[in-house]
């Protein structure tokens, strides 16, 4: 804590910080308690038979339509590709990922689904998982403890940054960018930004790779691996603009835009001024 | 008012000697230099917004060399490795080599570093596109003509050293971007036939990355480019001091005068004051703008690459071809030839350069036209000339666009491959439409002149007549206004040579010549030629008496109260 | 210049008075010199121009201040560790640019405006003339260059112009030869990478080696040979750092794994892989940028830098861009302790095209 503190007083120079480093606090043990309780819960989702059923129903009504009545996959006419593919094995964490992002149920078919506002509130999100997981095992919803970045031990957080930014910068930003903004893919596909999104979806998007996505499994990048990664992404988040604003943090391309529209603009616009005859008036000089 | 002021005809008079009169009495004692001076501080310069475009350009390469050499202070290029342990949490224990630390420290733990390397990045790209603005006000106005053909060949050079320049400060902090870019510069350098990888390995001093490009490009960044920067822009300068500038054609500017305001003391506070106007532009936008932030890309790793790897601005045309080339790459009696690296990257830039730098003695050539000139001309009035560089913009600017499409295809949700189909036959026709239109274009606004000259320029009365038929009213231009749209060359027409003589042998030129009156011809024909002055006088003449024919009507009014082009104090705007 | 008291005296008409070769009668307007001049309300206003000598001060006053408050800026906020922000911004920078920027563009406005209000706007004339020098000081010129020639007499003396024309094209040797060593030939250093026969496979960043039951379907790895982290027996590492990126650069890999039924291996690759798992070069063959956006759906391996496409289900192939040729693949195994491993190096050189790339 004495860290964080130091990090939130000098940055932000705020009052409210004690206050902030108090709620940090909290969260921490909560945080804690809570990934206990949800690490439990997690391996029990799929026998939670009750919780099981709700989610069938639910799928029943809002997903069977593409993934098939029993979530086998909906092949398309032509047999060659998908409608919705099978979801068997996919496990919880896909489903989380998926539902909780608002990436599923699509809205329309298109090169990729978009992120948008959740359509399942989150017990309905819980159900859905543990219907999805009962069907075959697959990854489960990561713990709290696995990936939020405050659970990082003080001593251990700059080691941690340092080589979270080297996966990242290793894995993730030939896809995403190097301040997480996001980028393109072939055939009107993208790598979404990253800015914003919660730990744990980042952390599930890493384990189970969804759409393009390819899939960094917790034995060949570790749980803390992606942990410290998770730590790089929210600590680029979190610096200040030390040199101002990013312009999207898109790389030269909007630095040359704003390099013509504002500096040459600009001081055409004053070139112009500069030569323009000023005004004139009516009476004569006496001699 | 007094009667006329010309350059050095107001008699000095000084009476007591004064302070500075000693010194400057001190110092011609010496070097004599009131000859040269007493020219020069009173030459006149025109007034014109566009003709200080040039000045951004000089002003911002001033910029570079002082917050240049602030940056020298802390910058270390070596690329010895080092363990980071300064300010930046995210880095401290990382290797990297000492040109990026110190590129950190210099954006960390110096005050005001990070803000000079701003303003420095900042003024580098104002720098290039500066330059290329002024090199296309230079080139639509035909300033670029006898006697300043050199001069265009030296901020051809400019150009190109600019661009080297630029390069080559971008690759110094070694960075993951920069290492990328010269990444791709040693891919580029290894496609040259025959003498690739030597280039490559001699400039690497190795294997690529090695460990001395850095204090190389350092050298070459702060030294040879600078000086050869400094030497070509004082020959810039010398000449056109030398030529006096060139001059918009009007009421009494003609091509034998220049008429503008004395470099002392108008031109010294209106430049000097555009000095400080530009680093003040540069200073804000450094201090606002996130330019380059080199801490976000991490040392480089030849394992590693961000989405969005771009060059900076300037070199965005070669990226651009680089990315819509199709996968050219032949083998030849077992060597590998990689056409589409070679092509767009090392000879497009030598080709357009080529093009660009020798395009006044092709103009020359095509013309025959070896006079001087020191009146501008519009864009119109000479429409291929126009019409060339439009299609040149299309084609740098397709491959502009070409060159940020990953960009283009996530801001717009594109197609990343749709786009690079669509790149690759637009930068193939867009040129060509580009031409044509504005080839056209510049045509009808000739035809425009020659219309407002001979009949007026319109009102926007309508007049009824009796029997119903609708009309706007014309109304004459001022005099001012046709004499210099009349300042202007009239344009003879070859006729088609056969490049035979009369009976019927072949000139050992034939094929030559033919060519180019065919080209002159191309270059003429389509031109609308100012009126004679007999023809010009018909026109009044028959204008005058439709003025005079409705004069005794019951709706006089001309139209000249209501088009907004005169002064109405005091007139009785309607009879009724 | 003279003035004929008969032609209108106005400034800038002069040529058409003076030129006796002016062909006049083809120009359908004269010219009908520069207009008269207007004052400008300064000029002929004291009140307005005491307005403008205020304002100009007034600017030149403000910048002073925004140098002081530079000075303020930059002992106030720190920078460093714990830099100060402003609305999320650096502090120090923000600070010292807006009032540096500030400063410097009021001088120049207010110099502007200086120069616009209160200095003399009367155009001035001022005569052109040709580029060109006199005929005469040509003639003399050429007749000095002549002389000087002569003097020397380099023209009568062959042998000392033609030993000294050799002489100094022959400077250019050493000019040529001093730069020889810039850098070592490349010799086939190109076409080597360090991969050996049985060396791990390993996971880049952490070092750690890889099983292949580890590696799920749609899997990327960023991978390293297993020498970039290995020490020696008094636990140094083999390869220091600069090395290591030369060897980097050219021995990046990548592992995906796919369903072994959507791959169609080269007849001579079949072996290639272990149960859908395939290793790749990660150096495009473009222009060398490292590729890694791996399309685990579509089995496509994008480079950002030029988008050239390659498709890693079908031997590395390009489908679209301008790489010209497939992405090298790297024959991979299990050793003993059932850890991948490469079972030799890259059978064609990595990386960019070059002249002598298929020797």
């Amino acid at each position: 804590m004495r860290f964080l503190s130091a990090r939130l007083s000098a940055k932000r120079r705020s009052p409210l910080a004690g206050v902030v480093v108090l709620l940090m606090g909290l969260l921490f043990t909560g945080g804690v308690s809570a990934t206990l309780s949800s690490a439990v819960a997690t391996d029990d989702l799929a026998s939670d038979q009750a919780l099981v059923d709700q989610g069938r129903q639910l799928f029943l009504v809002g997903c069977a339509s593409c993934h098939g009545r029993n979530a086998e996959g909906v092949v398309t006419q032509d047999g060659d590709s998908q409608y919705g593919p099978s979801l068997v094995g996919v496990g919880a964490a896909a489903v989380d990922f998926q539902v909780a992002t608002g990436r599923m149920p699509m809205a329309n078919p298109s090169a990729q689904a978009p992120r948008k506002p959740a359509v399942y509130n989150e017990e309905e999100t819980r159900a859905l998982s543990a219907y999805v997981a009962s069907l075959g095992p697959g990854p489960s919803i990561p713990t709290s403890e696995q990936y939020d970045p405050a659970s990082i031990p003080d001593d251990e957080r700059e080691e941690s940054l340092v080589r979270g930014g080297e996966f990242f910068r290793t894995n993730c930003t030939a896809c995403h960018n190097f301040d997480g903004s996001g980028g393109a893919l072939p055939g009107g596909k993208y790598a979404p930004t990253l800015n914003g999104v919660d730990a744990k979806h980042i952390y599930e998007a890493m384990l189970t790779g969804p759409q393009q996505m390819p899939v960094f499994s917790d034995d060949v990048l570790k749980p803390e691996e992606k942990r410290d990664v998770i730590a790089y992404v929210k600590s680029l988040e979190e610096n200040p603009g030390y040199g101002g604003f990013s312009m999207g943090a898109l790389g030269p391309v909007s630095e040359g835009l704003f390099g013509w529209l504002i500096g040459i603009g600009g001081l055409v616009g004053f070139a112009v001024w500069i030569a323009a005859h000023t005004a004139k008036s009516e009476k004569r000089k006496k001699a | 008012m007094s009667s006329i002021q010309t350059n050095g005809k107001t008699a000095a008079t000084a009476t007591k000697p004064s302070k500075a009169g000693a010194a400057a009495t001190w110092v011609d004692d010496r070097v004599g230099i009131a000859g040269a001076a007493k020219k020069n501080i009173r030459k006149v310069f025109p007034d014109h917004w566009s003709f200080m475009l040039g000045e951004i350009a000089l002003w911002s390469f001033v910029i570079l060399l002082l917050s240049g050499v602030f940056l020298t202070l802390w910058f270390k290029p070596s690329m010895a490795e080092v363990i980071y342990d300064g300010s930046y949490e995210q880095y401290r224990g990382l290797h990297m080599s000492e040109a990026y630390a110190s590129t950190l420290e210099i954006s960390f733990d110096v005050r005001g570093g990070l803000l000079m390397r701003q303003i420095h990045h900042w003024a580098a790209q104002l720098f290039i596109a500066a330059m290329f603005v002024h090199l296309l006000r230079v080139f639509f106005t035909g300033a670029f003509r006898k006697p300043r053909e050199l001069n265009w060949v030296i901020g051809s050079l400019l150009l190109l050293l600019g661009i080297l320049e630029g390069f080559t400060g971008y690759s110094l902090p070694d960075d993951l971007l920069s290492g990328t870019g010269l990444r791709i510069a040693d891919g580029i350098m290894k496609s040259s036939p025959v003498i690739g990888t030597y280039l490559s390995f001699f400039l690497f001093g190795g294997e690529f990355p090695g460990d001395v490009i850095i204090p190389r490009l350092y050298a070459i960044h702060i030294l040879l480019l600078p000086g050869l920067l400094l030497a070509l822009i004082g020959a810039h300068m010398m000449l056109l001091v030398y030529h006096k500038h060139t001059q918009w054609p009007g009421p009494g500017r003609t091509e034998q005068n220049v008429v503008g305001y004395p470099m002392m003391p108008v031109y010294a506070a209106k430049a000097g004051g555009f000095f400080f106007i530009v680093f003040g532009v540069t200073a804000l936008m450094g201090a606002l703008l996130s330019i380059n932030p080199v801490w976000k890309y991490g040392p480089y790793n030849p394992a590693e690459v961000t989405a969005g790897s771009q060059p900076d601005w300037y070199m965005g045309f070669n990226e651009g071809l680089m990315r819509i080339m199709p996968a050219w790459e032949y083998e030849i009696g077992g060597f590998t030839l990689p056409l589409s690296v070679f092509l767009p990257a090392a000879l497009l830039p030598v080709v357009l350069l080529s093009v660009v730098m020798f395009y006044p003695f092709i103009e020359q050539w095509i013309t025959g036209d070896k006079r001087e000139h020191h009146l501008l001309q519009r864009p119109r009035e000479a429409p291929n000339r126009t019409a060339f560089m439009v299609a040149l913009m299309t084609f740098y600017g397709l491959l502009w666009a070409a060159g940020g499409n990953d960009i283009l295809a996530v801001v717009f949700r594109l197609d990343l491959n749709q786009i690079t189909y669509f790149m690759r036959v637009a930068v193939v026709v867009g040129p060509v439409l580009a031409f044509i239109i504005a080839r056209r274009w510049a045509i009808s606004l000739q035809r425009h002149d020659q219309e407002k000259l001979l009949h007026g320029y319109e009102t926007g009365v309508i007049m009824r007549s009796p029997d119903g038929e609708y009309t706007e009213r014309h109304l004459p231009i001022s005099e001012a206004e046709a004499f210099t749209i009349t300042a202007r060359d009239r344009e003879e027409v070859p006729a088609l040579t056969s490049g035979e003589d009369v009976n019927g042998v072949p000139a050992p030129t034939a094929r030559k010549d033919r060519l180019r009156a065919r080209l002159q011809h191309f270059w003429y024909a389509d031109n609308v030629q100012k009126p004679t002055r007999a023809e010009l006088e018909a026109a009044r003449h028959h204008a005058q008496h439709e003025l005079e024919v409705h004069a005794g009507e019951e709706h006089a009014a001309d139209g000249h109260q209501f088009d907004g082009r005169h002064d109405i104090h005091g007139e009785e705007l309607r009879k009724h | 210049m003279t003035h004929n008291p008969d032609q209108p005296a106005l400034p800038g008409n002069e040529d058409a008075v003076n030129d006796p070769h002016a062909p006049v009668p083809a120009e359908p307007i004269d010219n009908p010199g520069l207009p008269a001049h207007h004052w400008r309300p300064t000029d002929v206003d004291p009140a307005a121009e005491k307005r403008a000598e205020r304002q100009v001060a007034t600017l030149f006053g403000i910048a002073s201040l925004m140098s002081i408050l530079f000075v303020v800026a930059y002992f106030a906020f720190e920078v460093g560790e714990d830099p100060d922000t402003f609305l999320g911004l650096g502090a120090s920078t923000l600070f010292l640019g807006l009032t540096l920027g500030t400063a410097l563009l009021l001088i120049g406005i207010g110099a502007i405006q200086w120069a616009r209000k209160l200095m003399s706007d009367v155009e001035m004339v001022e005569h052109r003339h040709p580029a060109a020098s006199s005929d005469e000081d040509r003639a003399s010129a050429v007749a000095a260059l002549r002389q000087g020639a002569d003097d020397s007499g380099i023209a009568r003396r062959p042998l000392i112009r033609n030993s000294l024309l050799g002489a100094l094209a022959l400077l250019g040797l050493p000019a040529i030869v001093g730069l020889r060593d810039l850098g070592p030939a490349p010799g086939n250093a190109l076409a080597h990478t360090v991969w050996r026969k049985g060396m791990r496979i390993v996971n880049d960043v952490s070092g750690t080696p890889i099983r292949p039951e580890e590696v799920e379907i749609g899997q990327l790895v960023n991978a390293e040979p297993s020498v970039f982290f290995d020490a020696d027996e008094n636990g140094e590492p083999i390869m220091d750092g600069h090395e290591v990126l030369v060897e980097k650069t050219k021995a990046a890999v990548i592992l995906v794994r796919m369903q072994p039924r959507d791959i169609t291996p080269l007849e001579e690759r079949a072996n290639w892989g272990v149960d859908g798992i395939l290793c790749y070069s990660k150096i495009c063959t473009h222009v060398g940028c490292p590729i890694s956006l791996w399309e685990q759906q579509s089995h496509h391996l994008l480079c950002p830098c030029h988008q050239s496409t390659f498709d890693l289900a079908d031997n590395g192939k390009v489908i679209f861009g301008p790489a010209g040729h497939a992405l090298p693949q790297l024959p991979m195994g299990v050793d003993d302790e059932g850890y991948l491993i490469a079972l030799s190096d890259f059978e064609e050189p990595v990386g960019p095209s070059y002249w002598e790339r298929g020797e």
